[in-house]
Order: structure tokens, then sequence, then C-alpha cells
């Protein structure tokens, strides 16, 4: 975000227009014809839903429904985060997504990072097991959670109740996966960093190779260890890498759906339901699209304060170095 | 780097490479395998009594009106795929191009607006959206064209273009090109990285493109390849080793031109991070 918001500076002529001053290019007709095609599609499918969100959030509107939306005002909000009967569904599902999120974010952090610096190593066949990590990112999630679905089967027949029952020589398990409130966050869990921890390996592959060589080897002349190398020039080199990775996959753990429909339908008794698997559900299973965009615009609400806290590390990080 | 060093590096390799693929290997071993043997214990691996049974006991099942027709969920990925991707790297590069190299009354708020809508995930727009379009459930067109323009692919060209060197513009101008004939001979060709990219992540994204479907397809002709298979395993009772046929084919283009082009998926994917 930075380049964009530099360049614009650059980019912003501060005396009256001069072609030769900003170094562009002056063409309004051609410049309006390029922009148009993406402005309109960005306008009626973004910019309109959006502000759409908020009107409907503050009425009740029913699908196919004979009478008119009709104002309830900040009802709904007031229903989903105060009513007794309704709130502890939605602080449920975020909960839950908060869970995902407090377990997802640091494990397959850790993971991606350790993969990435086992293949940095200048070792013959990393190419080879770089593949196999990030093979599970081009598979489609909804086809993700249908294997893993099979992997989770109860009963000792189960894939992984079998490869738990051989590995603890027959002292664990076994376990009914998705069908145990206690288990089936932790299986979402677990399939969900199976398919994203190769995406953030080749990113931070990128960020260390992008750590200049020259700061190992002073590290290595002033005698530092693997270990005090790690600290002092690894994981600095690689901070806004990492920054960056958190905040994408804290976001993602709010926009959690396809695992949890396709896997455990929210269950078993909402141990795995979502804020937006609330929001399609009500707006379809309930036809309460009012109170659907309600949801909508509080998870609006918290990937925008993800969003602005991100920024604002990453604005100190620059402000120090 | 010490031969124990070495050698651990390649047993932690190797135990994890084994975690990543025995899913993969699940999926097709079990595809090849009779339907009621898949859930087995470790003997899932064991690739006993394979056959194609299952594939063409697939096709078969999806050969109905009712059903809908397996051939009829492919297309449909391919065609909202395709437009989405192709559409979008039309339209989207030349509003980026606008923005990144021309000077025009309004550059400055389109710009702000086409980074602040980047934040904006297609999830807190779907409800709203949905309402609005639900006149035009089960079309074709209504999958594809919501996601044609799109904020962050615009994003990416304008930091790309941003970047590239002023001279071979200005001297192709100088030679009397227009404003499209400079972006279309000039830039574009200057810009396949930057092409590469978007197209990878749109692609994947696309081809993938769950929550979207859920909400506007219920005609079972009209399904793309996640809802189908979505649907297919939800439905007693369970033909597991078909549902996994069926999930093998649903990869399999895109796992080969993965493996055909994986040094630009890699690098698009890591480079689009980066950017951030």
């Amino acid at each position: 975000m930075s380049t964009t918001t530099q360049t614009t500076r650059q980019a912003r002529p501060l005396a009256p227009p001069q072609k030769r001053r900003s170094g562009l290019h002056r063409d309004d007709r051609a410049a309006w014809a390029m922009f148009l095609p993406a402005a309109a599609g960005l306008l009626l499918f973004v910019v309109v839903p959006f502000v759409m969100a908020g009107w409907l959030s503050l009425h009740n509107v029913r699908l196919d429904a004979p009478t008119p939306p009709s104002w309830m005002g900040l009802e709904q909000y007031r229903r989903i985060l105060l009513d007794p009967d309704f709130r502890g569904e939605f602080y449920r599902g975020l909960l839950n997504n908060v869970l995902f999120a407090a377990v997802v974010v640091p494990v397959q952090t850790a993971l991606a990072l350790a993969l990435a610096l086992l293949l940095n190593r200048p070792l013959r066949g990393m190419p080879v097991f770089r593949t196999f990590f990030f093979m599970p990112v081009v598979f489609p999630m909804a086809l993700v959670a249908v294997v893993w679905k099979v992997i989770y089967a109860r009963g000792e027949l189960g894939m992984l109740n079998a490869a738990i029952d051989t590995l603890s020589f027959g002292h664990l398990g076994p376990y009914d996966w998705l069908g145990d409130p206690g288990t089936a966050l932790p299986a979402v869990i677990i399939m969900s960093i199976w398919q994203g921890a190769g995406l953030q390996m080749v990113i931070i592959l990128a960020g260390l190779q992008g750590i200049p060589a020259d700061l190992y080897e002073a590290a290595s002349l002033d005698r530092a260890g693997r270990w005090l190398q790690f600290r002092h020039v690894t994981l600095p080199g690689l901070r806004n890498t990492l920054i960056f990775v958190v905040m994408v996959t804290t976001i993602l753990a709010f926009r959690l759906f396809d695992q949890v429909y396709i896997m455990t339908q929210g269950g078993p008794q909402q141990a795995t339901t979502t804020v937006m698997y609330q929001a399609v559900t009500t707006a379809f299973d309930a036809n309460n699209v009012g109170r659907a965009s309600a949801i909508t615009v509080l998870f609006f609400l918290i990937v925008l304060a993800i969003t602005l806290v991100q920024r604002r590390v990453l604005r100190e990080d620059r402000e120090v170095s | 780097m010490s031969r124990l060093r070495t050698t651990l590096t390649y047993l932690a390799l190797t135990a994890l490479a084994i975690v990543f693929v025995a899913p993969v290997a699940y999926l097709v071993i079990g595809s090849l395998k009779p339907s009621g043997e898949v859930i087995d214990g470790l003997a899932g691996f064991v690739p006993e009594n394979a056959s194609l049974q299952n594939y063409s006991g697939m096709l078969g099942r999806f050969d109905s009106p009712a059903t809908g027709y397996f051939r009829d969920f492919y297309l449909t990925s391919l065609l909202v795929t395709s437009v989405v991707v192709a559409g979008g790297l039309l339209v989207n590069s030349m509003a980026a191009y606008a923005l990144a190299r021309l000077r025009w009354r309004g550059r400055d708020a389109a710009l702000l607006t086409v980074v602040a809508l980047t934040i904006l995930p297609f999830e807190a727009i779907a409800v709203p959206l949905f309402y609005l379009l639900n006149d035009h459930r089960n079309t074709y067109y209504i999958q594809y064209l919501p996601f044609v323009a799109s904020a962050f692919s615009i994003y990416l060209f304008y930091s790309f273009f941003v970047g590239l060197p002023r001279e071979l513009e200005e001297a192709a101008r100088i030679d009397g090109a227009g404003t499209w004939r400079t972006f279309f001979r000039i830039i574009v060709p200057m810009s396949k990285p930057v092409f590469a990219t978007v197209t990878i992540l749109s692609f994947l994204t696309t081809w993938g493109s769950f929550l979207w479907p859920v909400m506007m397809v219920d005609q079972p002709q009209r399904r793309p390849l996640p809802l189908a298979i979505a649907v297919f395993q939800g439905q007693p009772p369970y033909d597991w080793g078909q549902i996994f046929a069926f999930g093998v084919l649903m990869v399999l283009p895109v796992l080969v031109v993965f493996l055909v082009f994986q040094r630009w998926f890699v690098q698009s994917l890591a480079s689009s991070g980066l950017k951030g």
C-alpha cells in the first residue's frame, strides 16, 4: 500500500498541470474510456451492494414477500448483539472465528516459516519438496473439504483414526472428529492449515531470498551462531513479510465458510458455526435478508479494524527503519 | 553444512512431505477402488482391485436433467472461469494503465476509491448482491459478471505499471502513437509477469468459487464443479469412490497446468504477497 501513496504523491502535480512536470501524458478521453468498464463493474457489483448492505440492515426484508421492506432502525443489530434469544448464536460464531484465527495464524505461520527455512538450504531436490508443500494451494477448497471429511470418518476405519491408532500403537482413538463438538473445530482448523501453509511458505521464501547475503556474512564474522543469525538477521528481515502474512490469514479466518458449509453445516451444537455461515443461512434458510445484511456489516467492520491495525503496525515499522 | 544436519533436513522434509501428499494420494487411489473399500483404514492407500469403474459410474450417474450432466458442470466452470479471467485481464489492466500512466480529471479520486475497495472482501457484499440479483438466479452471466472488474487486480496491475520505465512509451508517443496503441503495443508486451500473476490468481479463485454459486444456483444443470461436488457428497447413500473420481476430474486440469507452469505459479503468488 505504501507504494501507492508514495507514487500518488509524486505524480500529483504541485503547480498547475504541466505535461513535462509530472511526466504523465494527458488524455482525458482515452483515460476515461479505459477506466470506465472496470469502474462500471465495481460500481454495480461492489459499491452499490456495499451501500445497500447498510440500508438493508436497517429494514425488515424478506425475499418474495408480499410486503415491501419496512423500517426497523437498529433493531436488527440490537437483536444480533444484545437480545438474549438471538445473541448467543452470533457470539458463538464470532468466538469460533476468533478461535480459528488464534490457532491457524500462529501455527500456520510457524509451519510455513519452518518449511521455507528448510527449503532455503542449498540442497538437491528442494524444488520437488516445494512442489509437494505447495500443491494443496491449487486445490479448490470445496474439494479439500470433501476429501478431509472422508479422512475424518469416524470409527476405526477412518483414515485419520487408523493412522493415529498405528502411530500410538493402539493407545489413542478412535475419535468422531466431525461429530464431537470438542474436535469438530480443531478438525476444520487442521485441514485449513494443510491447504493454506503452502501459500504462506512461498511468500516467506520470497522474503527470505530478499535478505541480503552480506548481512549473514557480517553476522558470521561477528561469530553469531545460527540461532543468533535467525534472531537478528532473518526475523527482522522478514518482519514486513510476516506482518503481511499474519494479517491476510487473520482476515481469511473471518471469511471462513466453504469448509464449514461442506463438512459440518456449522454443527455439532454450533461448534463450527461462523459469522459468514450465519450470514448465509440467515439470508437463505431463514429468509431474513435484513438481519443477514446486518451480520454482513458487522463482518465488514471486523475486517476493517484488522486492516487498520495492519496499516498502523506497518507504518510504525517504517518510521523506525 | 555438516552431514548430520543434511540428513536431519531431509528427514524432516520427507516426514512433512508425507503429511502434505497423503490426502492427495488418498483422493487419487480412492477414486480407483471399489466404493466400499475407500474408508478402510490405512488400506485406503492400497490400490487393490483398481479400476476406472468409479469414473464411468459417476459419469453415468450425472446423465439426466434431474441430476445435471457432468459435462455441464465442467462447461459451466470453464465458461465462468474463462470470462472472469479474460475479461478481467482486459478491463482491469486498462483501468490500471489509466490510473498509473495517464493524467486526467478525477484520477486521484478514482485511484483512492480503487485502493479503498481492495479491503472489501466479497463476503461483505454477498448478501445484498444476492438480494439485488435474485431475479437472475441460475443464469450463466450472474456467475461471472460480478467478478470481471476487480479492485485487487487493478491494484496489482497498477503497482506493476507504475514501475515501468518511461522511455519506450515516450518514444512511441513521439512516433505518433495514441494512448490506445501505446497501451496495447508497448505496455502490454512489457508486462507479461503481471498478466501471468493476475491470470493465475483469478483462475484459482474462480475455479474454486463456492459461496456465490451456493447462493445463486439451485438448478442442477447450471452448477459449477465445486457446488456440484458439494451437493454430490451430501446425498446418501454415499458412494465415496465416485465422489473421489469426481474430485480427481475436477482438480486434474488445474494440477496439470500447475505442474507445467509451476515456476510462474510460485513466483506469481509470492510476488502478489509482497506488494501488500
